[in-house]
């Protein structure tokens, strides 16, 4: 729980980086691994009347109260079809906070260069313009590189 | 020690601080000479120490310090420079300093502890004169064991004993002679218990030898350890550590309901057993980690004698001020939020609250005005009241501000009670303080006052008797962290209700709920005890679907500024205590929550806001209704002496005022549920049937309300209730009788001057015989039921 983390450098294209990579929507999204403070499945969520419909609930994170973000909703993906299974839960600080973000499933970490990045297509646009830094091209898949903390600030 | 004065006893714990503060200083002095920093800090303790002790009339204290403070001015002005004389000089006095300090700790004075060679030493320092060499040999040694405390005593006695032999200079010899013999009987004792007791001989010269050595033995071991130094019974905490062991605590509490609840399911007897000790050992553990927190609310109140002093100096008043409940005590971080609020309220108080001297004795009251703070504890809460013997607040001028400033419409300022008038104060914009001063006199700045009381899960009211003064009540919880509320169930999903806002619980089966919530309007309302109170869906206002769906209705009835209202809820699920857990900001701009806690099982939970709850779903028009017949029959009580009169308009600008004493109670019925029975109206009204008087048409006057209710004055007596029906509420007031005349008219006793208008006083008894002519002739003789259907017919 204590892990410091170091601050995601905001240029993104400098440098060998260590992602953790996730599934939304068929697509593979990445995240720095200092971000990361763990993995859950199958949290009870509460959810907040009211609130806006990015912030999927409420988790108990070992006595901790933390805010779960339905990462669907702030890329402006289509909403989860309910027979998809429980969505797993990455756990990244943010600003020193732990926020949840939902997404489809995990994948594996992955190390990826300076070489391999691309700024968005300019073709790019609507919720995740904001959100996506850019592409890493692996073999065979493009992985985005989702921008945490606007992505849990929304 | 026990009797010894809090204050010294402060004084000792703060000073034995500043000298290891000190100590460090010197010696960091001794590397860097010139520094002016170090040489300011330690001017200032030395200074704090003299003024302390000026103050609390140790002499001796004062007199080392004294030179001390000269010798460390002149350093650190820069008129002299350090030299190891100079340290060692400042050391010997800070080891006096040290000596007297434990003198006094022991028995309260100075005891006979010699200075005169300490102070001819920093004198002759001071004048130039270079201290004889051999000085520094003494006066190493007796820093030792003072500047390195937890020395063992083999080492103390033997740095100890060295000295002496050379014993060449004047300075304290009595001391180092005393302290070599005493010695070598010490060492066999415990090492901490001697090293602490090494100082005592060289501060109790006069202690017989014979006592001393005993003291070293082991009965005396045991004296060491209970009499435990006050510096050393006393730690300072970081706060920090205290909110994360609270926090932590907060955390076992949570798992003690887990475990409480899961051992009582499985009805096993060990683990039961086991689960119970958890659950008291966890109570304990909380209360004590919340104590240590506690701080008396003196801290907050110490200062302001002073402030009323002053501003009632600047306001040109006499004021007194009477504090009870000094010891009562409070989270440390809520007396840090309830400061501010408070010292407005005193100011209020002696600013607008109290009348000047002369207004005073015009008034028939002493010159010097009262104001008294009260402290206790309540129902798990703290209250604390500001209360003033001045004006009071006039409520007809509150309403008057507030109509002003449009903040209320005179509609509703009309259909409000005293009590409720009072409580516009607390509105945003309500006041500034221009304004206010020549106009309610109060309420500077009051919704600053709530605001601030309501964000720590208080509540602020306040009374007022015209003429005799206003009581501002803050009720506080105990503690933020934790707090007793109520779990509710709305749409499948928990939310917690804090204890503080709730009065009580109200279920209605589907029979009951379809024939008592009813409507005014669009706006559902249920009769608590025959006050209308206004409902809220918590459904409705989430935007979530009820689960409910047999018809039944549970009303959860909330308080919150001063107005109550009901929740309607799905179910009601258990009151256990919860750990508040804070919500980031875009959750607490939703407005509705207050806060997050982790239930029993494991499950999340959202705290409702009360407050906003209030503020958001019902316009204020709902809110006054729900108030309006239950205030009359306490304001009926305020100033009895005088004849109290209810004042209502009756069209044409006429008034009529109807003695209190005929007036049980006040109420609003939509016009649309005026039934007619023969030639008589009538409405039903608590389950009987209601006749009623339009008081316009009886005294000739012309309604000019058009509204869609009708505002009634109910009397009732002997089981039987008439309502007059009249255009408007205006106020209640204490009638002056001298005024009156008895120009009369039919329905009419006569007429008065109430704040310069003409008023007509009601013949009530006639006007109720004309609602029901046999309302005095068979209350007493037929049966209630009967007399009031005969009557209605």
């Amino acid at each position: 729980m204590s892990t410091t983390v170091t601050a995601v450098s905001a240029d993104a294209s400098v440098g060998h980086r260590r992602l953790v990579t996730f599934t939304l929507h068929g697509s593979t999204y990445g995240v720095s691994v200092e971000a990361v403070q763990e993995v859950l499945r199958g949290q009870m969520r509460t959810r907040i009347p009211l609130a806006p419909p990015g912030l999927a609930g409420l988790i108990n994170l070992r006595g901790q109260v933390l805010t779960a973000i339905d990462l669907r909703e702030q890329l402006g993906l289509p909403a989860r079809s309910t027979d998809a299974g429980e969505p797993m839960l990455v756990v990244v600080r943010v600003a020193g906070e732990p926020v949840a973000l939902l997404v489809d499933s995990i994948g594996a970490v992955v190390d990826v260069g300076a070489g391999q990045f691309e700024p968005p297509p300019d073709t790019l646009s609507g919720p995740s313009r904001e959100l996506i830094r850019g592409a890493y091209k692996l073999e065979g898949e493009l992985l985005l590189d989702l921008d945490v903390e606007r992505a849990a600030a929304a | 020690m026990d009797e010894m004065d809090e204050i010294v006893q402060e004084f000792l714990v703060e000073s034995h601080e500043n000298l290891d503060q000190l100590d460090r200083d010197l010696v960091a002095l001794e590397q860097q000479p010139d520094s002016r920093d170090l040489l300011a800090s330690i001017f200032r303790t030395i200074h704090t120490i003299k003024g302390t002790s000026g103050f609390l009339a140790f002499g001796q204290l004062e007199s080392v310090t004294h030179v001390g403070e000269n010798l460390l001015a002149r350093l650190r002005d820069g008129k002299m420079r350090m030299t190891p004389e100079t340290t060692d000089v400042l050391l010997a006095m800070v080891d006096t300093v040290r000596e007297l300090l434990a003198a006094i700790e022991a028995d309260g004075t100075e005891g006979d502890v010699d200075v005169t060679s300490v102070v001819a030493r920093v004198t002759a320092v001071l004048e130039g004169r270079a201290p004889a060499a051999p000085v520094e040999a003494v006066v190493d040694p007796v820093l030792d064991p003072a500047v390195d405390l937890p020395v063992t005593s083999a080492e103390v006695a033997e740095e100890s004993r060295e000295p002496v032999e050379p014993e060449p200079a004047v300075a304290e010899p009595v001391a180092l002679e005393d302290v070599a013999p005493e010695l070598p009987p010490a060492v066999p004792a415990p090492a901490p218990v001697a090293a602490a007791e090494v100082r005592e001989p060289e501060v109790v010269e006069t202690v017989e030898p014979v006592e001393s050595v005993d003291a070293a033995g082991p009965q005396d071991a045991a004296e060491g350890k209970t009499k435990r130094n006050l510096a050393e019974s006393s730690i300072r905490v970081d706060v920090d550590l205290l909110d994360s062991l609270m926090r932590l605590v907060g955390e076992l509490v949570l798992t003690r309901n887990q475990i409480v609840r899961q051992a009582g399911e499985q009805a096993g007897g060990e683990l039961n057993g086991a689960a119970q000790r958890l659950n008291l050992i966890a109570t304990e553990l909380q209360e004590g980690v919340m104590k240590t927190r506690m701080q008396p609310m003196d801290h907050l109140w110490a200062k302001l004698p002073r402030v009323v002093r002053d501003l009632g100096a600047i306001c040109g008043k006499k004021v007194s001020l009477d504090m009870f409940g000094r010891e009562t005590e409070l989270d440390r971080s809520l007396l840090e939020s309830v400061k501010d609020p408070l010292t407005h309220l005193v100011r209020n108080a002696v600013d607008h609250g109290l009348e000047s001297p002369e207004q005073r004795r015009a008034a028939g009251k002493p010159e010097e005005g009262l104001l008294t703070l009260r402290a206790y504890h309540e129902g798990g809460q703290v209250v604390v009241e500001v209360s003033d013997d001045g004006a009071g607040i006039d409520p007809a001028r509150v309403a008057a501000k507030a109509v002003e400033r449009g903040l209320r419409t005179q509609g509703q300022i009309d259909a409000m009670t005293q009590g409720d008038l009072l409580q516009l104060i607390f509105l945003p914009g309500f006041s500034t303080a221009a304004a206010v001063t020549n106009v309610s006199g109060r309420g500077v700045g009051m919704d600053v006052v709530r605001t601030n009381i309501e964000a720590i899960g208080g509540t602020i009211e306040v009374e007022s008797v015209l003429g005799r003064g206003t009581t501002c009540r803050l009720r506080i919880p105990l503690t933020l962290a934790i707090v007793p509320a109520l779990t509710v169930e709305c749409s499948g999903d928990r939310y917690a209700i804090p204890q503080v806002s709730l009065l009580e619980l109200v279920a209605l089966d589907a029979d009951r709920a379809a024939a008592e919530v009813e409507d005014v309007n669009g706006a559902p309302v249920y009769r608590l005890r025959g006050d209308l109170l206004p409902l809220v869906n918590l459904a409705e206002v989430l935007h979530v679907e009820s689960e409910r769906s047999d018809g039944h209705v549970l009303i959860a009835v909330l308080q919150a500024e001063g107005r109550r209202f009901g929740l309607v809820i799905d179910r009601v699920l258990s009151t256990e205590e919860i750990v508040v857990k804070p919500l980031t900001t875009r959750l607490k701009a939703v407005g509705a929550f207050s806060g997050a806690t982790i239930l029993g099982d494991g499950r999340v939970a959202l705290i409702l806001d009360v407050q906003s709850l209030a503020r958001n779903a019902l316009s204020q028009e709902a809110l006054e209704h729900g108030a309006t017949g239950r205030e009359s029959t306490v304001e009926s009580t305020l100033a009895s002496e005088q004849v109290s009169m209810l004042i209502a308009g009756i069209g044409g600008g006429r008034r009529v005022a109807i003695p209190l004493s005929s007036v049980t109670r006040l109420e609003q019925v939509p016009t649309s549920s005026v039934e007619v029975v023969g030639s008589r109206e009538v409405v039903q009204y608590r389950g009987s049937i209601l006749p009623l008087l339009r008081l316009d048409s009886h005294l000739g006057a012309m309604s000019e309300r058009h509204g869609e209710d009708l505002a009634m004055v109910v009397y009732t007596a002997g089981g039987r209730s008439v309502a007059i029906v009249v255009d408007e509420i205006v106020d209640i007031v204490d009638e002056d009788t001298r005024s009156r005349s008895d120009i009369d008219d039919h329905g009419l006793l006569g007429s008065t001057l109430i704040r310069d208008r003409i008023v007509e006083v009601l013949d009530v008894r006639s006007a109720i015989l004309a609602a029901d002519p046999r309302f005095f002739v068979d209350a007493d003789e037929a049966d209630p039921y009967e007399a009031q259907l005969e009557g209605a017919l």
